[in-house]
């Protein structure tokens, strides 16, 4: 019998991210959201599973868009969580929480700021839903480069995301409305450079492990 | 002359008098070569309790509004493109141009396919189509169903819709993502909008809700002319 995948608790409360998330964001994108990619999932894990039993080839091959978005989702969503930390804390602060990545970003990028507004910009251009990410390529301490992905992919392929940003509406709607710029804005006051420095030096553990 | 026109484009779309243009989204609208905010036919608040007039407003004015002036803004750097003769420009503009035109087309086909109950939402649709939507679903019931599943499975951003296939004139339910518009083979009948910002206010991650209650508010007589 396979273990299911269950919700990660948040590492803070609800309302930690104030005023950047408000609590109802954060509990209904935790509770309501996350859990259904959770739960569609571990139903499309049995589906799976049945299916490789009776050797349905046509169910397995159905199966696998349903595996990477609802997969997808628990991944980056698993993430997110831990790439967020609330507003002044020590890991929010980028110079003494992540040496080396800082190092690493503003060789890449020139400054600080060239990389905010080049991330800021990545994240504006998504049309759709979908995510913004930092990632490391190839592995660790690896070449820093901001990518996108659509809907619920994930980061695959070696790469190490270092942090994402959920640019789906129900990340910021209840709050920002139609201004992506202002959630966009106040992220930064909320991202997680000690996590950040952490997977950027030494990889992502398996961010959905049973 | 311009205006006057985009005027008259502008109450003929109050009046509902869409005769001219039965396929297509009649109220857009230009003035001097640009794409214009159309006006809604209802207040913002008369599609109650189905959409609040929250989102309405927020979604007219602020979303739909954000297409038009991006395509516009696109439209401009084409322009701009071709007349340098710079091809890989004009290329690259092409992303832009089907996320922003199609967003400013699919939302003025939204709103004509909208109607308050007072205007005649949610009555069921008759005739031609109301047959063709029997013979390719059982029943009116059977294709609402249908529709909602659909509805329900998209993956991320996107829109709904019924369309007439131009080759075989069968209706089908497709799904498109983000803001890819209704273009080529098949003509766009009703559109249901399954972005978040379209329900969120109000129906946050229950969509399954605004899937349901938006049949009070489809204008089956515009789907039945676009139909025709």
């Amino acid at each position: 019998m396979m273990t299911s995948h269950t919700l990660p608790p948040l590492p803070y409360g609800y309302d930690a991210l104030e005023p950047v998330i408000s609590k109802q964001i954060m509990e209904l994108h935790h509770q309501k959201h996350h859990q259904t990619y959770v739960n569609n999932l571990n139903a499309a894990l049995t589906a799976h599973t049945t299916a490789t039993q009776t050797n349905d080839v046509s169910a397995l091959i159905s199966l696998q868009q349903k595996i990477r978005f609802n997969g997808g989702g628990h991944i980056n969503h698993s993430l997110f969580w831990k790439n967020l930390t609330p507003p002044g804390t020590p890991g929010n602060d980028l110079a003494s929480a992540a040496p080396a990545l800082r190092e690493a970003i503003n060789a890449r990028w020139g400054s600080e700021k060239g990389f905010i507004d080049a991330f800021g910009a990545a994240l504006l251009g998504i049309q759709g839903s979908g995510w913004g990410w930092l990632v490391s390529s190839g592995g660790p301490k690896g070449r820093l480069e901001i990518t996108t992905t659509k809907d619920q992919d994930p980061v695959t392929g070696g790469d190490v995301p270092v942090f994402g940003v959920d640019m789906w509406e129900h990340a910021y709607y209840l709050q920002y409305l139609n201004n992506k710029a202002g959630y966009i804005e106040g992220i930064w006051k909320i991202i997680n450079w000690a996590e950040a420095e952490k997977r950027y030096t030494a990889g992502v553990e398996n961010p959905v492990k049973l | 002359m311009a205006a006057i026109l985009a005027n008259s484009a502008r109450f003929a779309l109050r009046s509902g008098a869409s005769a001219s243009s039965k396929a297509g989204a009649a109220g857009l609208t230009f003035v001097r070569g640009k794409a214009t905010l159309p006006d809604l036919s209802y207040d913002y608040g008369a599609l109650e309790p189905s959409i609040n007039g929250k989102i309405m407003e927020l979604h007219h004015k602020n979303h739909h509004n954000t297409y038009v002036t991006s395509y516009n803004t696109a439209i401009e750097q084409l322009q701009e493109a071709q007349h340098k003769g710079d091809i890989a420009a004009q290329i690259a503009l092409k992303p832009l141009i089907n996320f922003h035109g199609g967003g400013h087309l699919n939302h003025t086909l939204f709103w004509e396919n909208l109607a308050p109950k007072s205007a005649g939402g949610g009555e069921p649709p008759s005739g031609a189509l109301s047959q063709a939507i029997n013979s390719t679903y059982g029943s009116f019931e059977e294709f609402q169903k249908k529709m909602n599943t659909t509805l329900a499975g998209i993956q991320g951003s996107g829109w709904a819709w019924l369309v007439k296939d131009k080759h075989t004139g069968q209706i089908g339910i497709r799904t498109y993502a983000n803001q890819d518009p209704v273009v080529g083979q098949f003509e766009p009948l009703l559109g249901i909008d399954a972005w978040e910002h379209a329900y969120y206010l109000q129906y946050q991650n229950r969509k399954a809700e605004y899937f349901g209650a938006i049949w009070d508010v489809i204008n089956w007589k515009t789907v039945e002319k676009r139909f025709s």
